[in-house]
């Protein structure tokens, strides 16, 4: 690791969105959400979607933690609006192998890839996944439910 | 501006001497574990390569070795805290099993329903858990001392806290997250007056400060060997005589019996009666060793290399826009926890570790201290008599570098 490591890690967009996280709301007519818990370094957040048949029709977060976590939700926010549940399971998919170190597909990823500094940080691995993961547990479950990782 | 030579001091630390991304180390994480200086590797390893066998067994040659030596061991820990007798030393992993100990033993055989168990509001987890499993399996009820903004408990309510229903109070010498020093002497007086048992938690005091048990005249004094430069997985618990004597064993095996047959056991004597199985003999010389160390050095002369310290770095801390520390006791240790205004602990946390800085950044295992400050973490750094005024300065300018990032 190295200071162009820790630029590469703590981008201008990494800290613009979270500095101004995007889609940071709470939401009435949310028909998915989902608690998500880092016990560790206590961060917490939810996330709220509105599915419309299988199109991400919103999809907000709220809550609290370090720059990579809340720039990671955010980024995910505007990525995933208007998605397709398919095109959004691709994209969680192609963002889990970018922050693990495998080859991920870059055309599926845009903006996304600002998250790639991270696999250079394996202790920081987990704050860059947690909204991720918190998402991927609202898809698929019809009440609120609550995830953690440790 | 110390009586120790600390370079020379740093020389026993092999740890120290090495690069983290191109820096040198600067280890400020000291509360959450010590390093070990040469003289405690070395005991442990020349343990293993000379002496290895079981304790209190063997008639042979290497078991009374190693017998004599975990027993000298003992005998140090007994002056280190100065309890009276050997028999009221029980060596255990570390201070979490000592208060689970006391938890289970002690408490819970006498606790009913509606009784009370009094903590305070800063305890490290390792000595709130403990009670709350002993409040379930009994009825009893854990009760708070409070504490104010600065970070020291707020006693005023204290008198009110103790009363006929209280079993224990349990209390923390020194804070972990704040640093506070508690005045856990003028408590246990207190306690007493009304019949109640004290149990200290010693770890993060006896890297810092002189204990003496006969002068707090607390009934158990726990504390953790990896915190004051002896190895993970030992630890001590002193014990009144009189109460070791009449708590049940807590965990039965072998070395904690005189005799068994299928109807009948009879337990060892004092301190064997707590020390089922074989024990962390090695630990127990490591201990021993850096015991030894502490006192060749002097514990007021590293209490004041480090009191130096901190005092240094939290008035440059203080100095810089931005921080806000947490825990500003009167009296306080080794402890400087702080948050940098808009930035997360755990950003802190990795671009301290890209400089070399060690320090530690959550929510130090005392999630209600946070909850109380509205705060999900800190950033801490603590110190202990081989950090430096350099490496003071490499905090402050990890600071600078965190807001430079985040400007």
């Amino acid at each position: 690791m190295s200071d162009a490591d820790l630029r590469d890690l703590y981008q201008q967009v990494i800290m613009d969105h979270n500095k101004k996280p995007r889609n940071f709301r709470e939401m009435d007519n949310a028909n998915h959400l989902a608690h998500g818990n880092n016990p560790l370094c206590g961060d917490a957040l939810v996330v709220f979607v509105k599915l419309n048949g299988d199109v991400i029709e919103d999809v907000s977060f709220q809550g609290s933690g370090c720059a990579i976590s809340v720039a990671s939700a955010s980024l995910m926010t505007e990525a995933l609006k208007g998605k397709t549940l398919e095109q959004a399971e691709e994209i969680y998919q192609q963002v889990h192998k970018q922050m693990t170190g495998e080859e991920a597909d870059r055309s599926a990823l845009g903006k996304l890839e600002v998250l790639s500094g991270v696999k250079e940080f394996p202790a920081r691995v987990k704050c860059a996944t947690l909204s991720w993961h918190t998402m991927h547990a609202a898809m698929d479950s019809d009440h609120d439910i609550s995830i953690s990782t440790e | 501006m110390s009586v120790l030579d600390i370079a020379a001091i740093r020389q026993d630390f092999p740890i120290l001497d090495q690069q983290i991304n191109g820096y040198p180390l600067v280890y400020l994480d000291n509360a959450a574990s010590s390093q070990k200086p040469n003289q405690v590797i070395d005991a442990i390893s020349d343990y293993y390569r000379k002496d290895n066998a079981n304790v209190h067994r063997g008639v042979h040659r290497l078991s009374q070795r190693a017998t004599d030596a975990y027993e000298a061991a003992r005998d140090k820990v007994r002056g280190f805290v100065n309890a009276k007798s050997d028999k009221e030393i029980v060596f255990v992993r570390g201070a979490t099993e000592a208060i689970n100990l006391v938890a289970q033993s002690f408490v819970r055989p006498q606790a009913q329903v509606g009784d009370e168990i009094l903590i305070s509001h800063m305890e490290h987890h390792a000595n709130i858990v403990p009670w709350q499993m002993v409040c379930e399996q009994t009825g009893a009820t854990l009760k708070v001392i409070p504490m104010t903004q600065q970070g020291e408990l707020d006693l005023t309510t204290f008198d009110d806290l103790l009363t006929e229903k209280t079993k224990i109070l349990a209390i923390g010498q020194v804070s972990n997250a704040l640093g506070t020093i508690n005045p856990v002497k003028e408590m246990t007086a207190k306690a007493h007056a009304k019949g109640i048992p004290v149990l200290v938690d010693g770890a993060q005091a006896v890297p810092h400060l002189a204990v003496d048990v006969q002068d707090l005249d607390c009934d158990f004094y726990v504390f953790s060997g990896h915190k004051m430069f002896a190895p993970t997985g030992i630890g001590a618990m002193y014990a009144k005589q009189e109460l070791l004597e009449a708590m049940p064993p807590w965990q039965g095996g072998g070395d904690m019996i005189l005799s068994v047959s299928f109807d009948h056991t009879q337990y060892n004597e004092l301190p064997y009666k707590f020390e089922a199985g074989t024990p962390h003999i090695a630990g127990a010389i490591g201990l021993g060793a850096a015991i030894d160390y502490m006192h060749k050095l002097g514990i007021e002369n590293l209490a004041a290399h480090e009191h130096q310290l901190l005092d240094i770095a939290t008035a440059k801390l203080v100095a810089m826009d931005g921080i806000r520390i947490i825990g500003t006791a009167k009296e306080k240790a080794s402890v400087l926890s702080f948050m940098i205004e808009g930035v997360h602990p755990h950003d802190v946390g990795t671009i301290f570790d890209q400089q070399g800085v060690a320090i530690r950044t959550g929510h130090h295992c005392a999630q209600p201290v946070m909850q109380f400050f509205g705060i999900p973490a800190t950033a801490r750094a603590s110190f202990a008599f081989y950090n430096t005024v350099e490496e003071v300065d490499a905090l402050v300018a990890g600071i600078k570098k965190v807001q430079e990032l985040f400007a």
